[in-house]
């Protein structure tokens, strides 16, 4: 079944099954910044947006993307930049596999939240599993990219 | 120090958190895609298998069998030759030893074909009593393992007939007589789950025959050179046919160190001649890969009335599961990286069997069973602080092991008795305290009427290396340009090995980490390592890096001193380039390289070092858990965990504290959330990430690192290892401080809140405090 | 693994309806987070995203949460954030994360009657009914006894009784489901209690509820309470918690909703 999308503000036709999740429709067209960790929906590596929400790419069928705005990190690539800087910057990155979901997540909430406390934060990224780093210094990233005491 | 003990960056940090394709999957072109079809059944024999209506399927190209693969049995654990695991897998075979075991290789040109097909195998199973609890495994009238043809490379106390993989003893003075003189014993038997990695990146590997006819692995490993060891031997092959690749590898924590699924595409790519690919996902991940070793530990300890230690007795049995990787060499560190800390006892003694039985795999997941040792021993210690009313930091200063004191076992089991070269274990304790604020909360503290706050501790220590083993080398290439390659084969998971390598190549040859490249890891081009696991690359790779930087830079002294015209002794190595003495003359590194690889300088310089230690020495840990919990429903509420830690200096005290932040959150799933249940069939319950409850961001409560670095004379730079220690301290500390706040010491894992409450009544009738 | 062999966005109800009741094997799809766990092999999908069931609205009398309404928008909406002390918004809040709650639906949720459920519990407590496209107006209790028997559940609705309400649960890790879930809401004298994740699905405690409903509410009569409640319903063993532990704990979570309603 052929569907129309944008992806990362271009318009573009995929072809997809109607079976099929968005994650692999994602992946076999060459967005390879998507991961799977889980498939059951309990991880987050997978999250990309739709119309600007975070979702799991993984458990959303790709024919709910027909007609609308998908966001991958390839599409924010500057701000996720940014983002990786303070990542990395705390070695909070660590085997970088689950980094772009969670990068996703964290520049989603960005826009959702205003002035969000410590707790807000960890309550927004509680779906983003991450089995290296312990969260803590993902937690002292995210703070200083937000600017949060 | 320059550019070692800052915390610089991972060289690949940025690129890996903005989603590079770089990671295995990221890699294949137009590979078969493989699945396999599994047993349903905890252990049968395989009466036939009609493959011929699945071979129909549109888009399957191949179906195997147990009857088109080599007849020669291996091991998938990676460990150095000759290993110490049982060679007692085939790549499929006639029997099945547990649920999800593989039964048939399915190659097909999609996904969905291969899964097709999958339904339309037809297997007739003889369905045979499967052995199931590792308690009775021993002497059960079942055998694991009945073929003739498992071999092993020498003797590890194997009797199969018995269900016994590997059998380790360990005494010293008279165990039984003295603690007929002990004032106290306690004794208790303790029980630890079979944890599971849980890396994100699940297992995969991809193969493919080159233009030489060689067979190609790509594969998310820890150690590529087993790898191609264990390929060779399963496709009974030479090793010289077989190159394994390693990209970057989306976590590992041990998982990867057993090459659990890379035969499948090798021997596919081998047996058709196409490139062929395998994803294992997350319920695979789970429930057909292997995990850490289920124990029980039986430990005994005795004290006179001060509290001074004098027997310390450990009984371990390990369940392998239905094959033995790893097997005789996880669970003696039960005992050597905790007899050790408790050297002024006057006997002490370990016994245990490792065996076989119709589950999962045991192998490699950091700590090794200094993990399971460490909540054994820590808490019958602590059990013995409760009983003789002692503070239990006061109990431990009494007894723990002193630089310059000995033990037997400090190197572990092949070593001779060797002295503790550097600790400072009682700074990391006195920190500590001061950090959870010990003085102020122990025992515990009555929030209201439901809840209670419990302090708790414990230390462990692990090694750096394997003893007298493991064996890793290096190599520094100049190139035309002035920069170099720096050559390993130890394999960054994340850990961040390649920058702290680089790192430390960086400060020999007094140069910008920007200068240096790494490459690692093609079993074509990287020097022999044996991979990253045991607490090794630090210490062990990170030695040879420094010798084969030393070597390279000597090479660079003398190859300036000739251009310049003067002797190597007038000539000094200053900021990466070669001076004269009196500083009037000086050559550059670019200079020195373009000429070396022009007619004129005819020489391509390689620095090579190789190193393998006679000792491991130990880092240590101190850790300490405040918790609160809920009388009324068992609830356990992690509030503060504090861990000092002496790793020796810190090559890289950004990436370290990472590392213990991270452990310690494995370690902290382990004490309280991570169980694993089979049903009574043999079948894994716990096989997704909603049914194995890794922590999340809300449960860990607040984390606090420090480190009281000591300087390890044998270390690169002083240093030693960090990896694996760190997921030690969890499960004793916290079981000590539930203690401490509610008066019960669950004495299995992971302590849920239904254990709580199985011993205290939510009314209150928790024991006296 | 599940399979679809055909997608259909209907324009109307009546169009969905029909598909649905075309072939066993159509299906009406939520979010399609759990639908994929399973391994259903469903003839023809049918998307209810073109019927405008997306909305939470509110009027006098009560308030309406389309089927295909998120968890993340049951959480985060202004009024259910405060409604009946915030309770819905309280018992999905605690569900995966975010990405999942984007993508989870109520109508899907309440639809499945699923055991494990927050979201019924806290529904539960308070005056709720379902609308169903042929069936029409159903009380949620009956509806849960009853099941959607191939209807189209078009929306939740809500009076606005004025109740106070309660939500608790026992989570051991905070990302896993609930081991027990309760709700407790008094309007005036009429108490309800509830407890989910038993783990059958949730179900009012109508002795509890009849007993506070006439009683003093001293702490004695708020212990008695809970302890009916844990004697009258059954609870079940499953991986996440054993029967009796179950038992156990829904005394004290009983006890602490209802206190935490009379505060």
């Amino acid at each position: 079944m052929k569907i129309s999308v944008t992806i990362n503000n271009k318009p573009a036709e995929f072809d997809v099954m109607p079976d099929e999740y968005l994650a692999d429709s994602l992946r076999r067209y060459g967005y390879l910044s998507i991961r799977k960790g889980c498939d059951t929906g309990s991880c987050g590596l997978c999250t990309v947006w739709l119309d600007d929400k975070p979702i799991l790419s993984c458990s959303v069928l790709s024919m709910r993307a027909m007609g609308k705005q998908i966001t991958t990190i390839e599409g924010v690539k500057e701000e996720a930049k940014e983002c990786a800087q303070y990542l990395v910057g705390e070695g909070a990155e660590q085997c970088g596999f689950c980094s772009p979901g969670l990068i996703m997540t964290i520049l989603a909430m960005k826009r959702e939240l205003v002035n969000p406390t410590e707790q807000d934060i960890v309550h927004y990224l509680n779906g983003n599993l991450c089995r290296c780093t312990g969260y803590v210094g993902q937690l002292r990233a995210v703070k200083k990219y937000l600017g949060v005491e | 120090m320059r550019v070692v003990n800052s915390p610089v960056s991972k060289i690949d940090g940025m690129q890996i958190a903005t989603g590079a394709p770089v990671y295995t999957d990221d890699l294949v072109n137009n590979a078969l895609v493989i699945k396999l079809l599994r047993s349903p059944h905890a252990f049968a024999r395989i009466k036939s298998i009609d493959i011929e209506r699945a071979k129909k399927v549109d888009g399957v190209e191949y179906i195997f069998t147990y009857q088109d693969v080599p007849k020669k049995r291996f091991t998938v654990a990676g460990q150095s030759y000759p290993e110490p695991s049982p060679y007692d897998r085939l790549i499929l075979d006639e029997y099945v030893r547990y649920v999800g075991d593989e039964v048939a290789i399915v190659v097909a040109e999609t996904e969905k074909a291969a899964l097709k097909a999958m339904k339309f195998i037809k297997v007739e199973y003889e369905v045979l009593e499967p052995v199931l609890d590792f308690e009775t495994a021993m002497n059960h009238p079942i055998v694991v393992h009945p073929e003739d043809n498992l071999e092993v490379n020498f003797d590890i106390g194997m009797q199969k007939g018995k269900n016994i993989v590997a059998a380790y003893k360990f005494e010293v003075g008279d165990v039984e007589a003295e603690l007929k003189k002990c004032d106290t014993v306690v004794e208790e038997t303790y029980y630890s789950q079979a944890q599971a990695h849980a890396m994100m990146e699940t297992y995969r590997a991809f193969s493919y025959m080159d233009h030489n006819g060689r067979l190609n692995v790509v594969s998310s490993t820890q150690v590529p050179f087993h790898v191609r060891r264990i390929m060779a031997r399963a496709l009974d092959i030479p090793k010289s046919t077989v190159r394994i690749i390693k990209p970057r590898i989306g976590g590992g924590f041990g998982g990867k160190q057993t090459a659990v699924m890379e035969f499948f595409p090798a021997f596919v790519t081998w047996a058709t001649g196409k490139p062929a690919k395998l994803v294992y996902d997350r319920k695979e991940t789970f429930s057909c890969t292997n995990s850490r070793h289920a124990m029980r530990i039986k430990v005994k300890i005795g004290s006179d009335k001060e509290g001074n230690i004098e027997v310390i007795d450990i009984e371990a049995l390990s369940d392998t599961g239905a094959f033995g990787e790893h097997a005789s060499t996880v669970f003696p560190l039960v005992a050597e990286k905790t007899l050790p800390l408790y050297n002024r006892v006057k006997a002490s003694r370990f016994e245990g069997q490792a065996v076989y039985t119709n589950k999962m795999p045991g192998g490699a997941l950091r700590g090794y069973g200094a993990t399971q040792g460490a909540f054994a021993v820590e808490t019958a210690i602590n059990k013995l602080a409760s009983v003789l009313k002692v503070d239990p930091i006061t109990l431990r200063e009494k007894n723990l092991i002193k630089v310059g004191e000995e033990h037997p076992i400090l190197h572990g089991a092949t070593t001779k008795p060797s002295a503790l070269t550097s600790s400072t274990l009682d700074k990391c304790i006195a920190r500590g305290k001061q950090l959870i604020n010990w003085d102020a909360k122990y025992p515990r503290e009555i929030i209201d009427d439901t809840k209670v706050r419990g302090l708790g501790m414990a230390v462990t220590m692990q090694g750096s290396g394997i003893a007298n083993i493991d064996t890793a080398s290096a190599e520094i290439k100049l190139n035309d340009d002035g920069f170099y390659t720096l050559l390993f084969g130890a394999t960054d998971m994340g850990t961040g090995c390649d920058t702290i390598l680089s790192q430390m190549a960086a400060e020999v040859l007094d140069i910008s980490m920007d200068r240096i490249i790494v490459n690692s890891c093609d079993t074509d081009i990287s020097p022999y390592d044996p991979g990253s696991y045991a607490s090794s690359t630090t210490y062990v790779t990170g030695n040879a890096v420094i010798k084969a930087a030393e070597d390279i830079r000597q090479q660079i002294i003398n190859k300036g001193a000739e251009f310049l015209g003067l002797a190597p002794k007038s000539t000094q190595f200053e900021g990466g380039i070669v001076k004269s003495s009196d500083g009037n003359k000086e050559i550059s590194l670019n200079e020195i390289a373009q000429r070396l690889s022009s007619s004129e300088g005819q020489d391509q310089l390689i620095g090579k070092g190789t190193f393998g230690s006679e000792t491991s020495p130990p880092p240590f840990i101190a850790g300490f858990a405040e918790v609160e919990v809920d009388k009324e429903t068992g609830q356990v509420d992690l509030i503060n965990y504090v861990a000092v830690i002496d790793c020796g200096t810190l090559i890289n005290p950004k990436l370290a504290r990472i590392q213990a932040e991270g452990g310690l959150v494995q370690g902290i799933g382990m004490a309280l959330f991570e169980d694993v249940i089979y049903t009574d069939k043999g079948k894994m319950a716990t096989n997704t990430f909603m049914n194995y409850k890794i922590p999340s961001r809300k449960d860990i409560g607040k984390i606090i690192v420090e480190f009281e670095p000591s300087y390890e004379p044998t270390g690169p730079f002083g240093a030693k290892s960090i990896g694996e220690i760190v997921i030690n301290t969890p499960a004793p500390a916290i079981a000590h401080a539930i203690y401490n706040a509610v008066g019960v010491f669950v004495t299995s894992l992971p302590i849920t809140p239904e254990k709580i409450l199985e011993f205290g009544h939510p009314q209150g009738a928790y024991p006296k405090l | 693994m599940i399979t679809i062999k055909d997608y259909a966005l209907p324009d109307t109800l009546e169009e969905a309806y029909n598909l649905l009741n075309k072939k066993r094997s159509n299906t009406v799809l939520g979010g399609g987070a759990f639908l994929r766990l399973g391994s259903k092999k469903i003839g023809t999908a049918i998307d209810l995203s073109k019927l405008m069931l997306d909305a939470i609205e509110e009027t006098d009398e009560f308030i309406e949460i389309g089927a295909m309404v998120t968890f993340r928008q049951v959480e985060t909406d202004p009024v259910l954030k405060k409604f009946a002390n915030g309770i819905l918004s309280q018992a999905v809040k605690n569900i995966v994360g975010v990405q999942l709650r984007n993508i989870a639906t109520v109508g899907a949720t309440v639809y499945s009657r699923y055991g494990f459920s927050d979201f019924i519990t806290a529904l539960l407590a308070l005056d709720t009914k379902v609308l169903l496209h042929k069936r029409g107006l159903m009380r949620l209790d009956e509806f849960l006894a009853d099941g959607a028997k191939n209807d189209i559940l078009v929306k939740v609705i809500i009076n606005k009784t004025g109740r106070k309400a309660a939500f608790n649960m026992m989570r051991n890790s905070q990302s896993d489901y609930a081991i027990l879930n309760v709700a407790v809401s008094r309007l005036a004298d009429d108490w309800k209690v509830i407890i989910g994740a038993r783990p059958h699905r949730a179900a009012i405690a109508y002795e509890a509820s009849k007993y506070l409903s006439g009683s003093d509410l001293t702490g004695e009569s708020v212990q008695q309470a809970a302890t009916i409640a844990s004697k009258e319903l059954s609870f079940g063993t499953n991986i996440k918690g054993s029967r009796e532990y179950r038992r156990k704990i829904s005394t004290a979570l009983v006890k602490r909703a209802v206190l935490e309603v009379l505060a």
